[in-house]
Parts: structure tokens; C-alpha cells; sequence
């Protein structure tokens, strides 16, 4: 660890925090429907929309049907994108002339993973995807996937905030508003400064150039794989020209961290140099993660009138950040004692550590560090794989995700999943001064409660039965590269990441079967609706209560104490969940390292 | 639900137009406009051919140039096919694969010890760069290769190495395709050697 990297550390730290008022000030005017600077462009697209869309924008939803329209919403936009991956060979803007996505269950893997904002990637998009299926479906759901993760979260905090009422807002207007408001105009600006990094957008097809040095490379076989002769010697080629995948890269990396997507436009996400050209576009890309996340906790402040609440939730993500980023940095950096042979201390010249899977520009901070956010907020994007970070590098993002991507979180997704453990913190406060829990005003009752723990129950079970079937078939421990405990992490990490619809993998695991298609896709839709739609309910049962005002015997919500007791729950809840699972996987792997021993 | 279900398609029509659509082509032809070098790529150009992007990595092994990473992408540094090995910390074959690439990378010189991004493959699989360090290590051999000294090619060096973007992001680094170029131009390979 150097003291360069701490510093950018901090540099990116200070950043999330200064955009974190104005981020959380502007949402809240955006969707209390106030007047803002941008109205007088806006505001007649809004209307328009509304017109050709049938929406009555006075039109207040009790929970049950705001729900409703967001899963009817889903399923369409879902069906859509289905339709064009598979369509996409007729469609136009598709110069390499890609066929469809093929085979249909890994269309259907990918329309469920870009619906739930996970961005799970059982493809290579260069070598799959049109620019029109990247920019008009997989680009397009990154806004719309982001737009109800946030929507919903306002509607959580709404049911906080409203008393006696019935109706916790209209979806379509939400939906609408964060789209036109928040992420918009964003996206146009923030687009056109990455391509001023170097990060790409075009339309053209990819170039071929002249390779400086022609290079002796293993030729690949018919079926993919590197070509042997009979006696086994590898079979080589004279590759003289360069392929060099194109498209429009901007316009998609800039909603895929803003909206924690994460899904790449290439195979090798912001780690490809057209994705992520630049310390500085990494440093962007890094506080657009953190920065609607973020902003959220000043909009619960504000929506409920605490704002001290706001800053409490804040500072116990902050913590949990930290923690996590100074034990990613420090296995990284410590680098893989096995490789004789090799220098990998830190010097003037060198960043050191462990850099398989890494780039030089990013270097050993910047990877631990874009690893660590990546999965803080349910982003998924990486700029190195976590596949071949060492074993407690690579615990760190798993672990991340296992704690439900809380600290900071999803856009919306990160917020009301921190409200469910909210709710069980004052609960579990409640239950030890033995009165009935409040939460700024509003009792928390056994339906409340319930839903929130069918939210924290729904998770595991997914995750842990689906890869329990995996490490016992075949079907399942065939697609593991990495074998030992390495294998396990592979399998957990890919279920885990897809029910937190994060999207990260450790990717060295063969996902684009039917097992891991349609597995991954079912687990994809699960973590996402069976997590909404009980945190919806809560909403409304929330509004619907009349307000109790504090006394003597009410938890403070707003206290270092606070902060601390969340942190206690999310970690107790975690751990009791899945360190059994951990143990076995980067655990043992970091003891057996230790020991000399390879797989 | 009827009258949600009629919003919910007109909404995913209406919406795709202006973001799947309307969006992307507005941020293009504004990029194309202001920043169009680097919305292409950076393509370089030499004697009327296009020889390759400044910011994506090409193969070397010659022993007359700066060798880059060892790639994963396709079957070596193939831009249309981007990834990393995926190789796991305790995986045999990453073992293997290292100790192989340190004993070519050692040569005649078999205690010395390589930079660790000389011997680890990169995340795009096209890294441009190497560390300055990976530089200084194969300057000795590549300045005997090309009858040079080794202070005309660390003055080379020193041109083509990047600091930390504004002192402060990132890490320092050498651009390996643009090295090697100008390499060629100024310090040409006699050709027998080349050859070799």
C-alpha cells in the first residue's frame, strides 16, 4: 500500500462526498414535483410523454397498483429486449452483420438480467451484440432499470413520511421524472467528457490494422479452443493484423455507472481501454457508482424531515465502505507469493502486487478500489477480474454483495434494501428496552417485520440452494476453471452476484449453459421483484399509519449508537448466513495459499 | 391493470425512441463533432496505413522491442475479444504459465527478477502499457539488439513514459506500441539482426 494510493482513495471519498447534498437535494425537488432549472426544457417532454402514453399524472397509487405497473412495466420492457436480441440480425445499425442471440435461453438469461439492473453477462458483447441491441435495449434498460430501482426507493421513503394516506405516488410520473430529470441530462453531459478521456462512439465497423510486429500466436481450433497436433504440440499461426472492435461505448459507460448496471459494452467491461481510457475516466466512473446512492441518504433526510437520520445511514455505508477497501487494497497489494521468479514490491517504478487480471494504468489502488465500490452498489462493472485477485481480495466483493449491496447500494435498490434493515434494527432496539419499535414516527408492527424478513430470508435461500445444486451435478461443476476451493467461490460468487443483481463475476466459470442461463436468470428475477414488491408493501402499510410522536422510551435514529447497531445487524445477518459458505471457499483458499499449495 | 398494461407498452415504445435511440445518435454526432480523433480511437496512421490504436496494446516477442503483456484476449492480444485469463491465485496452470514467461523473460540473466506485470497477463487482454519498471528491465537487451546505447534509450524512455495523470491518478506508465515506433524510426533493426 502506498501513500499515493490512499490519497486517491480519499480524493474519490471526498468527491462522493461532496456531490451527496446537491445529488440528494435535487432528487428530492425532482420528485416532491418542485420547480427546477431545467423545467423550462423538460417539462414540455413530460408532458408529451404523458400525452402519447395514456398517463394521468394527478393520478396518486396505493402500493398494490404502484407495484403493479412496475412488474406489468418490467415484463413488457423485458419481452422487448428479448424480442430484439433475438431479432437483431434483421435490425439496423449492425455493420459486423451479428446474427441472433444465440442460443434463445441465453437471450432470455440476458432480457432478465438487464430488466432486474443486474447486468449479468453470459455473452462477449463485441462478438454478440448489434449497436442497435446495445444502444436501443441493453443501453435503454440501463436507464429503465435504474429509473425503478430509484423510483422505488422514493416510495419507500414516501410511505416513511406520509400519515394516514392511502397512496404512496404514481409510478408512471416517477418513472418519468428520474429518467428526464435525473439521468438524462447526466448521461449527455457526462458522456461526451469520457469520450474526451479516449472512451469511444462511433457507429463504424471495426477497423483491422497493420500489426507493427507480426506476432507467432496458438491458432484456434474449429471448436474454440487452442488447435494441438497429434503429439500434442501446440499448433501455431502468423497473426498480422489487428481486429479492433468499435461502437457506441460513451453513450452506454456513462448510464452503466451512474445507473449501477455495470454490463460491458466489451467482454472485458471498464478495464477495456475504450471503455476506460484513463486514471481520470476511472475516477468518474468510480464517483457516478457511489453518487445517486449516495444522494439518496441526503433525500431521506430530507423527504422525512431528519435530515441527521440521513447523515446516521450515511456514515454506517461510509464505515462499511472503508473496511472493506483497506482489506482489498492490503491483499492485493501483498501480491501472490507463489510466482518465483517475480518482483512484486511496490517502488517508484512499479505498483507491485498481484497483477493478473489488472491493468497497469489502474495499477494495484485503483483495482481494489473500483473492485470494493463495484459491489458496494449493485454496479457489477470491473476494470480487473475478480477471478484472479488472491483469495481475500476476492472474499471482499463476494462478501460485499452477501451483506445485500447496502453500503450505498444499487441506485434505489441500495436504499430501500438499507429501509429493511432499518426496520430490524429498531425492531431488535425495540425488542431490548422491550417496547414496540418506532422508526421516525411510524410503530413498527409484525407485518412490517414479516415482509422485511421474507426480503432478508428470500436471499440466502436463492443464492445457497442454487449452488449447492451446482457444486453436487455435473451440470453445475463443469463449468468451473479454477478448481480447489477457487472452483467453490466461482459457483457462489456467480449465484450471489446474480440474486444481489450486481453482475460482477468471477468469471473464469462457464456460465452460457442451459444449467447457468436459465438458473442465473430465475435467480436474477427473484432477487430483484421478491425483493420489491415486500418493500412496497411496507411502503404502504407505512403510509396508511398515523404519526406517534417521539418520547422517552423512542430509539433515536439519528445517533452514533445508531450508526453502530446498523452496522451490527447488517454484519451479524451476513456472517450468520453465509460464513460457512466463505470458509470453504477464499477462506481455505488464502490458508492453503499460504501453504504453498496449488490446485 | 388494463389501462397500466396499455401504459406500460406505449411507455416502453415511447421511451426506447428517445433514450435506445434519440439519446445515443445526439451523444454520437456530438462526439463525432467535437472530439472526433478520439471518438474513432486514436487510430495511427504511418506511411498511408493504419498500424493501430494509441490506446489498445499490440503483441511483441521480437528481442528488438519493448515487449508488452502477456495477453489472454482471443489467441493474443485480439481486439475483438477482449478478456483476462481468469486464473485463480492458487491455480497450478497460472503457476506453470509464470514460470515459463519468467525464464524467457530472465534470458541470459537468470537471477534477476521480473516486474510482475511483465509476467501477468493483463484485464482487457490488450493493455497498452507496462510499467516503468517492465521498461528499465528489458532496456539492456533491447539496446544491444539495436546497436544503441543504453542512455539514447533511456532518453526514448523518458519521452514516451507517463506520469501519474495530474501527479496524482493512476500509476506511471509506458505507452508500448508508441515506444516501439518510434523505436523503429529512430533506432532502425539491421535486418539480418531482425531476421535473427
Amino acid at each position: 500500500m502506498t501513500a499515493n494510493g490512499w490519497l486517491q482513495i480519499f480524493l474519490f471519498f471526498g468527491l462522493v462526498l461532496l456531490v451527496t447534498k446537491p445529488v440528494g437535494l435535487f432528487m428530492t425537488r425532482v420528485f416532491n414535483r418542485e420547480r427546477t432549472f431545467m423545467d423550462p426544457v423538460l417539462r414540455p417532454i413530460e408532458r408529451l410523454l404523458y400525452r402519447v402514453t395514456a398517463v394521468d399524472e394527478d393520478h396518486e397509487m396505493r402500493w398494490t397498483e404502484y407495484a403493479i405497473s412496475m412488474l406489468l412495466f418490467s415484463l413488457v420492457s423485458m419481452i422487448v429486449l428479448y424480442l430484439m436480441e433475438r431479432l437483431q440480425g434483421y435490425l439496423p445499425f449492425n455493420p459486423q452483420k451479428l446474427g441472433a442471440v444465440n442460443p434463445p435461453v441465453l437471450a432470455f438469461n440476458t432480457a432478465a438480467s438487464f430488466t432486474t439492473n443486474t447486468n449479468w453477462q453470459n455473452y462477449a458483447g463485441e462478438t454478440t451484440m448489434s449497436y442497435f441491441t446495445q444502444m436501443a435495449g441493453l443501453a435503454y434498460h440501463n436507464f429503465m432499470s435504474a429509473a425503478v430501482g430509484i423510483v422505488l426507493a422514493i416510495a419507500f421513503i414516501r410511505g416513511i413520511a406520509r400519515r394516514q394516506m392511502q397512496t404512496i405516488g404514481n409510478f408512471w410520473v416517477d418513472l418519468v421524472r428520474c429518467t428526464l430529470w435525473v439521468l438524462l441530462p447526466a448521461c449527455i453531459v457526462g458522456a461526451l467528457v469520457l469520450v474526451s478521456q479516449g472512451v469511444i462512439q462511433n457507429l463504424r465497423p471495426y477497423d483491422t490494422v497493420k500489426l507493427v510486429e507480426p506476432m507467432q500466436v496458438q491458432k484456434v481450433g474449429p471448436d474454440g479452443k487452442a488447435a494441438v497436433d497429434a503429439q500434442g504440440k501446440p499448433v501455431m499461426e502468423t497473426v498480422t493484423d489487428q481486429i479492433i472492435a468499435q461502437g457506441p461505448v460513451a453513450s452506454q459507460e456513462i448510464i452503466k455507472e451512474l445507473g449501477t448496471n455495470g454490463g460491458g459494452f466489451y467482454n472485458a467491461n471498464s478495464a477495456h481501454p475504450f471503455e476506460n481510457p484513463t486514471p481520470l475516466s476511472n475516477l468518474i466512473e468510480l464517483v457516478l457508482i457511489f453518487a445517486i446512492g449516495s444522494g439518496l441518504t441526503y433525500t431521506l433526510g430530507r423527504m422525512t424531515g431528519s435530515q441527521r437520520h440521513g447523515w446516521a445511514v450515511w456514515a454506517a455505508m461510509s464505515i462499511l465502505f472503508f473496511a472493506g477497501v483497506t482489506v482489498a487494497y492490503w491483499a492485493e497489494a501483498r501480491g501472490n507469493p507463489m510466482l518465483a521468479g517475480t518482483d512484486q514490491k511496490v517502488s517508484a517504478l512499479q505498483p507491485g502486487g498481484n497483477m493478473e487480471g489488472k491493468e497497469v494504468r489502474f495499477g494495484i489502488a485503483n483495482s481494489a478500489l473500483f473492485a470494493t465500490v463495484t459491489t458496494d452498489a449493485s454496479c457489477g462493472a470491473i476494470n480487473g477480474w475478480h477471478d484472479s485477485f488472491t483469495p481475500i481480495g476476492g472474499l471482499v466483493p463476494l462478501a460485499n454483495i452477501m451483506l445485500s449491496e447496502v453500503v450505498f447500494g444499487g441506485v434505489g435498490s441500495g436504499m430501500y434494501g438499507m429501509l429493511i434493515y432499518i426496520v430490524l434494527a429498531v425492531f431488535i432496539a425495540g425488542l431490548m428496552v422491550g417496547r414496540t419499535p418506532e422508526y421516525l414516527g411510524k410503530k413498527i408492527e409484525a407485518y412490517d417485520v414479516k415482509m422485511a424478513m421474507l426480503v432478508v430470508l428470500v436471499f440466502p435461500l436463492v443464492i445457497l440452494t442454487f449452488s449447492a445444486i451446482s457444486v453436487v451435478a455435473g451440470f453445475g461443476t463443469s463449468s468451473i476453471l479454477n478448481p480447489g476451493p477457487h472452483g467453490l467461490s466461482e459457483i457462489i460468487y456467480a449465484f450471489t452476484s446474480q440474486a444481489g443483481n450486481n453482475g460482477s463475476a468471477f468469471a473464469g466459470l462457464t456460465t452460457n449453459t442451459l444449467w447457468y442461463n436459465a438458473a442465473g436468470a430465475v435467480t436474477m428475477l427473484v432477487g430483484r421483484f421478491l425483493m420489491i414488491v415486500p418493500a412496497l408493501a411496507i411502503a404502504g402499510n407505512l403510509a396508511r399509519k398515523k404519526y406517534v410522536p417521539p418520547s422517552l422510551g423512542t430509539f433515536p435514529v439519528t445517533t452514533p449508537l445508531f450508526t453502530v447497531l446498523l452496522i451490527g445487524v447488517i454484519l451479524i445477518v451476513g456472517a450468520l448466513t453465509f460464513f460457512p459458505a466463505l470458509s470453504l471457499g477464499p477462506i481455505l483458499e488464502h490458508l492453503l495459499m499460504a501453504a504453498g499449495k496449488t490446485f | 391493470m388494463k389501462k397500466n398494461l396499455i401504459t406500460a407498452v406505449l411507455m416502453t415504445v415511447a421511451t426506447t425512441i428517445l433514450l435506445g435511440i434519440i439519446y445515443p445518435l445526439v451523444v454520437t454526432g456530438l462526439a463525432q463533432v467535437i472530439f472526433p480523433k478520439r471518438a474513432n480511437g486514436q487510430l495511427i496512421q504511418k506511411d498511408g496505413r493504419t498500424v493501430g490504436s494509441r490506446i489498445i496494446g499490440q503483441g511483441f516477442s521480437g528481442a528488438g522491442y519493448f515487449h508488452s503483456r502477456p495477453s489472454a484476449a482471443g489467441n493474443g492480444y485480439d481486439a475483438a475479444n477482449s478478456g483476462g485469463s481468469n486464473l485463480g491465485p492458487t491455480n497450478q496452470k497460472l503457476m506453470d504459465r509464470v514460470k515459463g514467461d519468467v525464464a524467457s523473460a530472465q534470458g541470459d540473466n537468470p537471477a534477476a527478477l521480473v516486474p510482475i506485470d511483465l509476467v501477468t497477463t493483463s484485464a482487457s487482454g490488450f493493455d497498452p502499457h507496462i510499467t516503468p519498471a517492465a521498461a528499465e528491465f528489458q532496456l539492456p537487451r533491447v539496446a544491444k539488439e539495436r546497436g544503441t546505447t543504453v542512455d539514447q534509450l533511456h532518453a526514448l524512455l523518458a519521452k514516451h513514459t507517463e506520469d501519474r495523470q495530474f501527479r496524482l491518478l493512476g500509476e506511471p506508465r509506458v505507452n508500448v506500441l508508441e515506444l516501439n515506433l518510434e523505436l523503429d524510426e529512430r533506432f532502425p533493426m539491421n535486418q539480418h539482426i531482425a531476421r535473427k
